[in-house]
């Protein structure tokens, strides 16, 4: 990308240099998060910078924020807060607590259904995000019915980040798990409500990755790896 | 509505899990404090005190009011802790002041006022008819855990920093001078108070310093040591949890005398380089 261009809430967005390139103007203009339409126009509804795919006609804007609002597919990390008749209500760190049913969970039945208890980290996706409801989660996929690495998660340490942080470390790319990856065994799962759940064999290591992980926020590749050989260094 | 969530049950175990060996969450040693950070101005009066994750702005503001009527001559000085959502979502903005909010403004009086750091006398400009009222106003931006050792950090740092206008006194008529006119002079300040806080854990009760938010959540007792540079308790706090033997106490107040020599090392380095 050569300019990148940042946006605050209220700012209208020309979108009609892409409608132009599709030739046609029935072209479908694709709005992520952080854009709304009023009327005619398009604006900015939160502050990032505005990206867009020249193709797609797909505009969104990426931001950092600390709290999170659920959307649909994402994978998050949650705390069961409360239990009643149906199901479980977990907190996702976002305005209102989800609903994760009882039975959302791979190979659960009616009589066979796992037991939560208050306190419980839960790893699931988001099913039902909108305005008007609570969200509502799931511990495995209903197409297929498996877990799909989804569920309860015992043992280990969860920690807190920056959404922005969670996004990052979610994509693969992260270099801060990669340069940890090949010196200490270690098993994750990564929330982008800004939760991420650590596992190692030992607590002095498990402290020692949520450190390296928490540090790696506004680091660069090679900046993650140094930071990572010096930490391990230290041990 | 205050909903405080609580932390879940795996953070719980491993902290406790690892505080057995002698490991804290965030890596820091049990008797170490957070990076403290303390960046005064651009106005007299305003600090803005980073401990750790935790970020406080302290404001002092002054005005002429009326004394009470049996302290003629002791101005007035009051503190107000505002505990806002940005702090953290549990928090509620608005309305009347909650117990946690009471608790930090009484504990800073205690600390400071009452352990007559802050001069009030001297804040008498005509007795019985006008002294200066001194509000310290503690906005909480961010809780990363042990409010209260950083927001004594705030508040004496801010009014150590803090100048109020000059006053001329011929006879029964009080000039205030403007700050334009004549240079503000500092309030009298006796001392500096610095609070202090250990977490304590388990049931053997282990010590740890300076608790951060999850350890805040798990301990089962706090105990905050104030003490100013002269090496003098100006208070003691503990509200409830396990019983403490006089031993631990004693070697609460002295890695306390370490922590406060730093501490002071750091107030008086940022209200130098202002």
């Amino acid at each position: 990308m050569t300019d990148v261009r940042v946006v605050v809430p209220g700012d209208i967005i020309d979108t009609s240099i892409s409608a132009e390139d599709g030739g046609e103007e029935t072209t479908v203009l694709r709005l992520g998060p952080g854009l709304a339409q009023a009327g005619e126009e398009i604006s900015a509804s939160a502050a990032g910078v505005l990206h867009n795919k020249e193709e797609t006609h797909q505009w969104w804007v990426v931001s950092n924020r600390r709290r999170y609002v659920a959307a649909e597919g994402e994978p998050v990390v949650g705390v069961v807060v409360g239990r009643h008749g149906e199901g479980y209500r977990v907190d996702i760190g976002s305005a209102q607590d989800a609903l994760l049913p009882l039975l959302a969970f791979e190979g659960a039945t009616r009589r066979n259904k796992p037991n939560l208890t208050i306190g419980a980290v839960v790893y699931a996706r988001v099913v039902v995000a909108n305005s008007v409801m609570d969200p509502e989660i799931e511990c495995y996929n209903s197409n297929t019915g498996k877990s799909e690495g989804y569920g309860e998660l015992t043992g280990g340490f969860m920690f807190k980040c920056s959404l922005g942080l969670a996004r990052h470390l979610i994509s693969a790319k992260a270099p801060v798990l990669n340069a940890l990856g090949t010196q200490i065994p270690f098993e994750t799962a990564v929330g982008v409500n800004g939760r991420v759940w650590i596992n190692t064999e030992s607590p002095e290591t498990t402290v020692l990755v949520v450190n390296a992980i928490k540090n790696s926020e506004y680091l660069t590749a090679k900046q993650c790896r140094q930071m990572v050989k010096e930490l391990l260094d230290k041990q | 509505m205050v909903v405080e969530i609580e932390p879940s049950k795996i953070e719980t175990a491993f902290l406790l899990e690892s505080l057995e060996k002698g490991i804290r969450v965030d890596g820091r040693g049990i008797y170490d404090y957070r990076t403290l950070q303390i960046s005064c101005g651009p106005t007299h009066g305003l600090v803005e005190v980073q401990l750790g994750q935790t970020r406080i702005l302290a404001r002092v503001s002054c005005e002429v009011t009326r004394p009470f009527l049996d302290r003629p001559t002791e101005g007035i000085v009051q503190f107000n802790a505002e505990l806002s959502s940005m702090a953290a979502p549990g928090f509620d903005s608005g309305g009347k002041s909650s117990p946690q909010e009471v608790a930090i403004a009484r504990m800073l009086e205690r600390v400071i006022r009452q352990s007559r750091a802050i001069d009030t006398e001297a804040l008498c400009i005509i007795a019985g008819e006008k002294v200066w009222g001194v509000r310290i106003d503690i906005h909480f931006l961010d809780h990363g855990g042990n409010l209260v050792d950083a927001a004594s950090i705030a508040a004496i740092a801010a009014l150590k920093h803090f100048r109020r206008p000059d006053v001329t006194i011929d006879g029964e008529v009080a000039v205030i001078h403007d700050v334009k006119e004549r240079n503000p002079v500092p309030l009298s300040i006796h001392h500096t108070p610095i609070c202090v806080t250990f977490g304590f854990f388990g049931p053997g009760g282990l010590a740890v310093v300076d608790t951060n938010l999850l350890e805040e959540q798990t301990q089962v007792s706090s105990f905050t040591i104030t003490l100013n540079s002269h090496r003098e308790i100006c208070a003691l706090n503990k509200a409830g949890g396990i019983p403490l033997e006089p031993k631990q106490i004693q070697r609460c107040i002295q890695i306390a005398l370490a922590k406060v020599d730093e501490i002071n090392e750091k107030i008086q380095d940022a209200l130098n380089a202002n």
